[in-house]
Order: C-alpha cells, then structure tokens, then sequence
C-alpha cells in the first residue's frame, strides 16, 4: 500500500501547554486510521492542525505526494482532506439537502457573473450540484430527510449529513472526529457499517475516536496520543498489548 | 435547483410580473394626479432606499456581517457622480458612463474597507464599520484644501442631471401633448435599476454564491471545512452591496442635483439598517417592503400629523416635525417586540424565531 498522509513532527503550543510534542505518523492509502488516546491527549489538536485550522509550531505535512499546505482550511479541504467536527457543526438553518450543496463548493466554480445571467454551463453545473448531494443524502442513507433544517434531525442523522457534507468535497482522506460519540449501540453499529462502506468505495479514512471496541473493531492501524505524544503505531492486536498504551489509561484494560 | 414550474402555475407567474410591471407604471402618474408631483419625489427616493436597503441586505442579511457604515459607499458613489459631471472640476461624463463606474469603484472601496474586518464578527465588526463609514465622510467634510477636491462642507452644486437620448430627466418632457413631470421621468429610470438590482439579488441568493454567503453566516468554521474561501467570498459580498450603494448614490446626485456630507451620515446608515432589519433580514420582498415604509412613513407623518390634529383637537399642539420623528421611533419599537424576524421575514429566520418563542412558552 502507498501513503497518502505523512505528518513529520508536527508540534503545538498553548501558550506554556505543550499539546502535540513531535507527532509523526503515516497514513496508507485504502486504510483506516485510528487515533485514540485518553481525554486531553492532544487527538482534536492534531486534527485542528492537519486540517488548517490551527496553526502549527513545527512539522510538516506531505499529502499524496506534495508537501500540504497548512494554514488556510478551504486549501486543505480542497487538497483532499475532509472533516467533521466533534461537536457536530452543520448549517443549522439549512435544509439537509442544502448543507451538503455547500459541501459541492470546493469542486463547483461558478461565480457572479454565472449565478446572475445563468448561462447554461452554469444551470448544468448547479443541475449536477443537487444531484450529487441528493446522491450523498441517500447513500449515508438520510434521503428521506433533504428538505428537514439539519437541526431538526436527529442526532445520529446529523452525525451523517456531517459525513455527506464531508465526502461532498470528493476527499481522498476523510477524517472524522468522534463519529460515535453519543450514539447508542446501535447508532454506533450502523455507524460502523457506514465507515467500512466508505473505505470500500475508494476513500481514506482518519477516526478519532474514545469508543476503543469501535476503534479496534473498525481500524486496520492505531496511533495512540498521550499528553501530546504518539506513543505507539500499530495494528490493533498489538497496540491493546503495548504495555505503554496499557499505562496510559491508566493501567485499565482496553476491552471494556 | 428548483423544480420547473408546469404550464398553470409558470401562467400566473407571467399574469403576476405583468400586473406588477403595470401597477409599477401606472403608480406614479396616479400619484401625481392624486397627491401631487411631492409624493412622486418622495417616491423617487423610496426606490433609492430600496436600492441602497438591497444592497446590504447581501453584507447583513445573506452573509451575515453587521456592517453601520454602509451609507459611505452611497456617498464614493454620489461624490464620483458629483466630480465627474458638474462645473467643479468643469468635466461632464455622460451618466452612463459614471453609474458602472461608480459601481465599481464603489465596490473597490468596499474591498478595501471590508478586507481589514475580515477576522471580526458582530459587535466588533458594527464598530469597525462604522468608524470607517465615518471616516469617509469627515474626509469628504474636509477635501477642500490643500487641493480642493470635494469642496468641503459646501458641498458640490450644479450637477448635472441624468440626460436619455439627449433628453434631461429633470426637465418635463413632452410626450404626445401631455407634461410627463422630471419626477416622474426618475421614476421610471429608478424602478428599472430597482428591479434590476433585485433580479440581480435574487439570482445570487439562489446560487452556489448565495449559499456560500449563507454557510458562512450560519459557521464560519464549518463554511471553511467545506472548502469555502471565507476571505474572498465575504469580500465579494462586501464588493457587490458596495456597489449597488454607488449605483444608488450617483442617482442620488444626479436627481438632487448636489451634494454634501451632511446627506451621509451615521442617521443614514442606521436608516437603510433599519430597512433591512425591520422589513425581513435575508429576504428580498421584505427589503423592499422595509425601504418603503421607511420613506413613506416619515412623510405621512410629516403631512399627515398636523391635519389629523386640527380635526381631533381644533388646533396643532405638537409640531408636526418633532411628533412625526416620535411616531417614527414607536413605530420602530412596535414592529421590534411584535415582529422580532421583520415584518416579512427570510423562511429560515422565521422558523428559527417561531421555535425559540415555542420554546419560552414550553
């Protein structure tokens, strides 16, 4: 398998809080990535800075062959990483629908002159725009909810438009930040389920997650964060023996 | 996108733009036999107010940015006019050779203006806005020496008024033995660009651009992640409302014939908010609505409150012009408790206010 993703030495600062300490990892193409660690561990930081929206104190980043440029996120987003956010950020006033037509932005280009005179590229291009999504909305299996505000979802089905609204911007890498957070059994199965299709269908996917079963369960790799540094990098089966991953939870089991 | 509209439905369709088209053209001649050529200027600035209410309807009601210096851009736009056709400088460009220009440069300045508010929001933003729309005009107050480019508080007389076919709109005009009045030939100049200017408002809002504004209104953070330029597409907004706020202001000063910087001030710019808020954030029809009321309401006040007193009370007891600026607050302060989203309201805030007032109640 190829990398997609390597992140040398990343590193961020708080002020006197050293949240990442030289994190290097490799993401391969086709994978599903883990990256799990106690609370504080520094796993949304991470996240925050591959993604743009942090700066980063030292490191860098190369993303399927060129070196990504870290700062601005609608760059990242359009080299090919998406998000979701932990705490479910959608256009709340939007319709489902509507939310994942914003995710069509980054691929889709036209501008003043193309909305006002409406030449036929552009209702072709805005035609291919509400197909795509109506496309998304189904296959995170939510059509039936295109027309509903997105804050009028259910919770679980938020956590999917946010997804649909990710793979809109057509990701190579698709990085989720706690999917399963607050989602029952049987949310979080369906969820899994979800994850694995993605994968199937060609995308790269980075999981943070707390729920370590879903993590070992659904993850070809795990990286494990603790205060700020990877301390291991494996396949699952060895990464719940490491002695060092053990100690960071504190010495409790990792099969609960 | 929306579904085609079937035959029926894309008929009414047709019949309502054709009435309104007709209601539009008939109203001034109405009003100007009923209450004469007075109510037809009041009119003539109404569109202007609409104009200038439709342009930051794009700033504040699509993308979401408090923008209380908006009126500097009427002024860049009737100063331009105003220098480029008038004996101050004794250059007289045709009208429609300023209008786009002003437009653009109008737009130009709202970049400039805009692109140092980019990383504020809200309260920080109103207060940026406004201090730079203060700015320009303590400029326009004081650009009379060394060089004296605006004349200073004196303001710029003599401008000259917009000419069609060789024919000035501000001279009556004959037309098959009956006197079509100068401010009436405006209006109809004004209601084209008005409608314009909305066809315009709407095509955006119901584009990937117009969503982009939207996304960036409802979170900016998320708005980023989706891949959108956040900095260039909040300057296009600022850039596009900037410019329909030249248009406005170099038909202003050609219509009034003069300028000075006293007709920009901070009161202005509250006003043309006050449009937009008042009438429905975000959405079109309540803009228009919210301009409307606003020019007209004044007035009737103004005309109406001296009158009314007379038959009520046997004589005047307040000053009509104090008691109309009176009625004009309780006016404002009404429609805010009993119509929070504006009188005609964007769907989307409307849903959101009815569920948070569902929600007091529950």
């Amino acid at each position: 398998m190829t990398v997609l993703l390597e992140a040398r030495g990343i590193g961020k600062r708080f002020g006197g809080v050293q949240a990442l300490h030289d994190v290097s990892l490799t993401i391969r193409r086709g994978e599903i990535y883990g990256l799990i660690g106690p609370n504080g561990a520094g796993k949304t930081t991470f996240f925050n800075v591959l993604t743009g929206l942090y700066p980063r104190d030292g490191g860098e980043v190369m993303f399927d062959g060129e070196p990504l440029k870290l700062g601005s996120p609608h760059e990242v987003t359009r080299a090919g990483i998406a998000r979701t956010f932990q705490n479910i950020r959608l256009f709340a006033n939007m319709t489902a629908l509507e939310n994942v037509m914003v995710g069509r932005h980054a691929r889709t280009k036209v501008g003043v002159g193309g909305a006002v005179f409406r030449f036929s590229s552009a209702r072709a291009e805005e035609a291919a725009i509400h197909r795509r999504a109506e496309e998304l909305l189904h296959y995170v299996g939510i059509a039936d909810h295109a027309n509903d505000l997105a804050r009028h979802l259910a919770y679980g089905d938020q956590r999917r438009l946010e997804i649909a609204r990710a793979l809109a911007t057509e990701p190579k890498l698709l990085a989720l930040d706690e999917p399963a957070a607050g989602m029952n059994a049987t949310e979080t199965a369906a969820l899994k389920t979800l994850v694995e299709g993605i994968r199937a269908d060609g995308v790269t996917v980075l999981l943070i997650e707390h729920d370590v079963k879903l993590v070992m369960g659904l993850c070809d790799r795990v990286a494990v964060l603790d205060y700020g540094e990877k301390i291991a990098e494996d396949v699952p089966a060895q990464v719940r023996n490491n002695p060092q991953v053990i100690e960071a939870y504190l010495g409790g089991s990792l099969e609960h | 996108m929306k579904k085609l509209p079937n035959a029926p439905e894309r008929k009414r369709a047709l019949l309502g733009t054709a009435l309104i088209a007709v209601a539009l053209a008939v109203l001034p001649l109405v009003v100007a036999g009923t209450l004469g050529n007075t109510w037809v200027r009041i009119l003539d600035y109404a569109l202007l107010y609409i104009i200038l209410a439709l342009g930051l309807n794009i700033v504040v009601g699509f993308a979401g940015l408090l923008d209380l210096g908006y009126i500097a851009f009427y002024a860049v736009g009737a100063y331009l006019y105003a220098l480029l056709a008038s004996p101050h400088f004794g250059i007289h460009w045709p009208a429609w050779a300023i209008l786009p220009l002003g437009a653009i440069v109008a737009g130009f300045f709202g970049v400039v203006l805009g692109a140092p508010t980019l990383r504020l929001r809200g309260d920080y933003l109103a207060i940026v806005t406004l201090g730079f729309g203060e700015i320009i005009r303590i400029f326009l107050n004081n650009l009379n020496a060394p060089v004296n480019i605006t004349n200073g508080p004196k303001g710029i007389a003599l401008i000259d008024p917009i000419r069609i076919g060789g024919h000035s709109l501000s001279a009556p005009l004959d037309l098959f033995g009956v006197t079509v009045p100068g401010v009436v030939l405006h209006y109809y100049l004004f209601v084209l660009l008005a409608v314009g200017i909305v066809f315009v408002g709407i095509r955006l809002q119901d584009s990937r651009i117009g969503r982009a504004w939207v996304a960036i209104r409802e979170d900016e953070i998320a708005a980023k992640a989706c891949g959108i330029d956040t900095r260039n597409v909040k300057l296009l907004a600022f850039a596009m409302g900037a410019s329909f706020g030249g248009v406005a202001g170099g038909l202003f000063a050609s219509f009034q014939q003069f300028v000075s910087p006293e007709s920009f001030g901070l009161l202005e710019s509250v006003m043309v908010l006050c449009m937009v808020v008042l009438g429905g954030m975000g959405n079109i029809p309540g803009v228009i609505l919210g301009g409307l009321l606003l020019t007209l309401l004044p007035e009737a006040f103004r005309y109406g409150a001296g009158p009314v007193q007379q038959v009520l009370l046997g004589r005047v007891l307040l000053d009509p012009e104090s008691l109309r600026m009176l009625l004009f607050g309780v006016a404002l302060i009404a429609v805010m408790l009993y119509r929070p989203a504006g009188l005609w309201p964007e769907a989307r805030h409307r849903r959101e206010l009815a569920e948070a007032a569902a929600e007091k109640k529950a």
